[in-house]
């Protein structure tokens, strides 16, 4: 970790944790692929955002199915689901 | 920042979590709290689950969650359920009721077929109202792969490695389905991660049952399977297609309902795809294990009806 | 109003004024008696706890554990072999700071197996976390299910407790206590108010796992806890005589017990039942105007190390009595007592006798001769003692024994 964002947080009685905290821990660092979508051919189906483990993929407020690259791990299932082929991988530049 | 557009303030399991990449556990998570929503208890036994979701002062979780030991988080989810049952009765103040709380256990298969279920027996027989979910992913991955009593007959493991005399694990996967259900079990229903629908759907069935109910779903480890992680959902298809993920719902003992599969694909369009069988291919002897393989699918192809 | 009752029934009793949410409940010689007079209240309406048949003490505790996480009172009991399988939830509810009563009618740990009562089970958790408690007579153990209460689920504690009465010695005697009622304790036992609970319209995470950089500072969190405990336990005992005017060394805030030990110059320290028969021989020994005297600690863990320093100091030789053996090395509690004096510069000698392992009697006998071997050892230094006398093994049946390369 190269930056403690806890390191004057108090422990807490019994080590007890609050709810939704792992959204600091941004895992769109791991990704060697990012997941690209096309919206011309996305048929707005949702397998992308269903079978994401990383719920990293969301249907925006324009209706459109996203990629939250803060999160996304590149695991590549979306592109592998996608039954019209929109998802593209491509090569992270690093 | 996360940019404003994506909305992750509702999500009961979040992003952020340790899990690989592609991890058929952390998609079980989310379809978990999917279907159960917020008034929900999870009890979750040591493992993957735990580790990826809960490093101290982390949470992936967005409902009430415990995590103990190993092999209790049954035990743990029946001793929540019985406080909430006294708190019910006795008007204990400032508590919801215990109708309106879903009490839930999520938990690997080495805590549930192997070490854990002695715990799990006894909240199956005392009538806990429990849903206790088990994602499968056929071996102790948290502690780096080693076979437990799910892991499949010649999957190589980290303590079942193929090798000169070996052909990978050499013991029969364990019925946990059948076990649970000859505790008198009311529902009991397995699942498999490519079909998250079909999943939902029997979480919230379950539910709606009071009394215990066990639920197994088939979740890839593209670590421990050795598959690319994009195959997670085509390989949990493929168990399935196969038929050696049979998928169904048992009701009182008798299967009501199963997935039906047409044109079953041979064992081998599932085995291929990963590293853990890879072996079987090259092996002397390999053959008979895919034999056996392809007998144990035909088997349930006929027991379950599909 | 006095009763006559046996130890397990007084337990009972003080388990059904303290009126648990949940009790889960397993049987094992000779707790089970505690737990089948519970049964019996709960099937006769007496009690409305929740009363879990569980399959195992391993999931009696975690049952209870999982209760106590959603904010419930629980109780359960145990012993031996029990207490072991409960052992490793039982590690992790210190950490989680949940607080649980048990009830320990202390009995040895196999192999061989035995039924009998020592003190091996509940020295054999020393290291969990877990607030122990030791009854020397019936309404002792009673009383000290209602302190463990008020102790355990104390917000600035919440630890588990452990409230231990010798199997079988006192389990199973008839004694003349006062129980006391749910009522009467009203004001001496609050109700349960965590600051956590498993509660869906707040939820929290409980149980999370922690890396090196903050483990240490949680469990020295439970340390620390423990070490408050002692506060506590002096605010209970002495909140308990005002109410219910039994004393249980009021002077040393509750966590020992002296007997005639002001003057003494030889000290017996010793847990639980046994002090009865030694308070009879320091009579005998009184009245011939030899100065002995008995300290008992009412509490094992925190360990009472003030106390114990302020009680001994001024003692020409010690024997620590005790019914267990950390195999390799000496009795538990002589460990601890000489680690207490010595690092205070003490000089003075303490003996260790293991005694009543497995319920072997010890008698009157065997006392004086503690006595007699302790009195010989005055004014020595701790080095004169020797090695070899590290710890003395009370009644040893030396004729039966082995030969050396026969072991």
């Amino acid at each position: 970790m190269a930056d403690n964002p806890y390191k004057d947080l108090k422990i807490s009685k019994g080590a007890v944790v609050e709810p939704r905290t792992t959204l600091v821990n941004k895992t769109g660092s791991w990704r060697s692929e990012r997941p690209v979508i096309d919206h011309e051919k996305c048929v707005a189906c949702g397998n992308c955002e269903k079978f994401c483990p990383d719920m990293a993929v969301k249907e925006t407020e324009n209706g459109k199915f996203e990629i939250d690259l803060d999160y996304c791990k590149g695991c590549g299932i979306c592109a592998e689901e996608c039954p019209v082929k929109a998802i593209i991988m491509e090569k992270e530049e690093k | 920042m996360t940019e404003d557009r994506f909305k992750h303030d509702e999500d009961l399991f979040c992003s952020g979590h340790r899990a690989c990449p592609g991890c058929g556990a952390a998609l079980t998570s989310k379809l978990v709290t999917e279907a159960t929503g917020p008034q929900t208890i999870l009890s979750m036994p040591t493992g993957c689950m735990e580790v990826t979701t809960t490093p101290y002062p982390e949470s992936a979780w967005g409902i009430s969650w415990i995590h103990n030991i190993f092999e209790n988080s049954a035990a743990v989810a029946g001793g929540i359920e019985t406080a909430y049952k006294s708190f019910s009765k006795r008007g204990k103040e400032g508590y919801t009721d215990k109708d309106d709380v879903n009490f839930v256990v999520l938990a690997g298969d080495g805590a549930t077929f192997d070490i854990g279920i002695r715990s799990l027996s006894g909240m199956m027989e005392r009538g806990h109202d429990v849903l206790y979910i088990c994602y499968d992913n056929e071996a102790y991955m948290n502690t780096g792969i080693q076979r437990s009593g799910s892991t499949p007959m010649g999957a190589a493991t980290t303590t079942t490695p193929a090798g000169k005399q070996s052909l990978g694990e050499d013991i029969r996967k364990k019925d946990m389905p059948s076990i649970a259900a000859a505790h008198g079990l009311e529902y009991v229903a397995t699942a498999s991660v490519a079909y998250p629908e079909d999943f939902k759907r029997k979480v919230k069935k379950a539910l709606e049952i009071e009394g215990p109910k066990y639920i197994q779903i088939f979740a890839p480890c593209p670590r421990g399977w050795r598959h690319e992680s994009k195959n997670t959902i085509k390989i949990a298809r493929l168990a399935v297609e196969t038929g050696l993920y049979p998928v169904f719902e048992m009701e009182n003992g008798r299967i009501t309902n199963t997935m039906k599969v047409k044109d079953r694909k041979p064992v081998e369009e599932y085995l291929k795809v990963q590293g853990r069988f890879k072996h079987l291919f090259k092996k002397e002897g390999g053959d008979e294990i895919i034999d056996y393989l392809q007998e144990v699918a035909d088997v349930n192809a006929e027991k379950i009806g599909f | 109003m006095a009763k006559m009752l046996t130890g397990y029934n007084a337990v009972a009793e003080a388990v059904k004024a303290c009126n648990p949410d949940v009790i889960p409940a397993y049987p094992i010689t000779p707790q089970t008696d505690i737990v089948e007079r519970i049964s019996e209240m709960v099937a006769d309406g007496e009690l409305t706890s929740e009363y879990v048949k569980v399959d195992s003490e391993f999931n009696a505790a975690s049952t209870a554990i999982g209760a106590s996480a959603a904010g419930a009172r629980v109780f359960t009991a145990t012993c031996s072999q029990g207490l072991k399988l409960m052992s490793e939830p039982l590690f992790s509810a210190s950490g989680m700071r949940l607080p649980l009563v048990l009830a320990v009618a202390n009995r040895s740990l196999s192999a061989p197996l035995s039924i009998w009562g020592d003190h091996t089970d509940t020295f054999a958790e020393r290291d969990g976390g877990m607030i122990q408690f030791y009854a020397e007579d019936v309404q002792e153990a009673m009383d000290n299910i209602a302190i463990a209460y008020r102790v355990a689920e104390d917000n600035e504690i919440s630890l588990p407790a452990l409230s231990c009465l010798d199997g079988f010695i006192l389990t199973h005697v008839q004694e003349g206590v006062e129980p006391f009622s749910e009522e009467e304790l009203s004001g001496f036992l609050p109700q349960r108010d965590p600051i956590y609970t498993l509660d869906p319209s707040n939820p929290k995470t409980m149980g999370a796992y922690a890396r090196p950089e903050h483990w240490t500072e949680t469990r020295y969190t439970v340390h620390k806890a423990q070490l408050k405990a002692k506060d506590k336990i002096a605010d209970a005992v002495e909140e308990f005589a005002d109410i219910f005017g039994r004393e249980y060394g009021l002077e040393h805030r509750g966590l020992i017990e002296t007997y005639r030990a002001e003057d003494a110059d030889v000290i017996l320290v010793a847990l639980g039942s046994i002090c009865g028969t030694i308070r009879y021989i320091v009579d005998e020994y009184r009245k011939k105007g030899e100065k002995i005297g008995i300290v008992r600690p009412r509490v094992y863990r925190p360990f009472p190390v003030e106390e114990l320093n302020k009680v001994l100091e001024d003692a020409e030789a010690i024997a620590v009595i005790e019914k267990d053996i950390s195999l390799g090395y000496q009795g538990g509690l002589a460990i601890d007592i000489k680690s207490a004096m010595y690092s205070t510069g003490s000089r003075i000698p303490i003996l260790n006798f293991i005694a009543g392992l497995a319920g072997r009697d010890v008698r009157k006998d065997n006392i004086r001769k503690m006595v007699e071997q302790t009195k010989e050892v005055r004014g020595k230094n701790p080095e004169d003692v020797g090695f070899e006398n590290e710890e003395r093994w009370d009644s040893l049946r030396t004729e039966i024994l082995p030969g050396d390369d026969e072991l």
